[in-house]
């Protein structure tokens, strides 16, 4: 994950509390949405940015799996064209696979 | 799980769904969007 994002995202957790930040994913490859999901939980593997060797357990989904909770209108208009192209089922298992992992809360 | 009053950070995806595409969404579940962005993840 983008380094600059990996700071911002730390931020944010120590103005509002790990238990109150969630963060949503949009990426379009199973392997970057489970980096990217893996870097807010248990640290970022490449040890590159702020986030390396920080387990903040953050809650994590990717986009793909919030459709029920989502407006049918505007999914329908901001998500539908992108869920018939991507490898939904691939994704949604990936990022749900480091949340279970290393998500303390909101998982 | 409820997003009623949760802060969210988006990170969107040029190839996948961009940011804004996902706020629109998130805005509809009740969450608070602190954070918006649409990076390229490779």
């Amino acid at each position: 994950m983008d380094l600059e994002n990996q700071a911002r995202i730390q931020a944010l957790v120590e103005e509002h509390g790990p238990e109150n930040v969630i963060v949503v994913l949009g990426g379009a490859e199973a392997e970057a949405s489970g980096l990217a999901a893996e870097t807010v939980t248990v640290g970022d593997p490449t040890f590159a940015g702020p986030l390396a060797g920080v387990e903040l357990g953050l809650g994590v989904y990717h986009i793909l799996e919030l459709k029920d909770i989502v407006d049918e209108d505007v999914w329908e208009e901001q998500i539908s064209m992108m869920e018939m192209v991507l490898e939904v089922d691939e994704i949604k298992d990936e990022v749900k696979m480091f949340r279970d992992q290393g998500s303390k809360y909101n998982k | 799980m409820d997003f009623t009053g949760k802060k969210i950070a988006i990170l969107g995806d040029r190839d996948g769904i961009p940011g804004g595409a996902i706020e629109e969404c998130i805005k509809t579940a009740g969450a608070d969007v602190v954070f918006s962005t649409t990076e390229c993840f490779v």
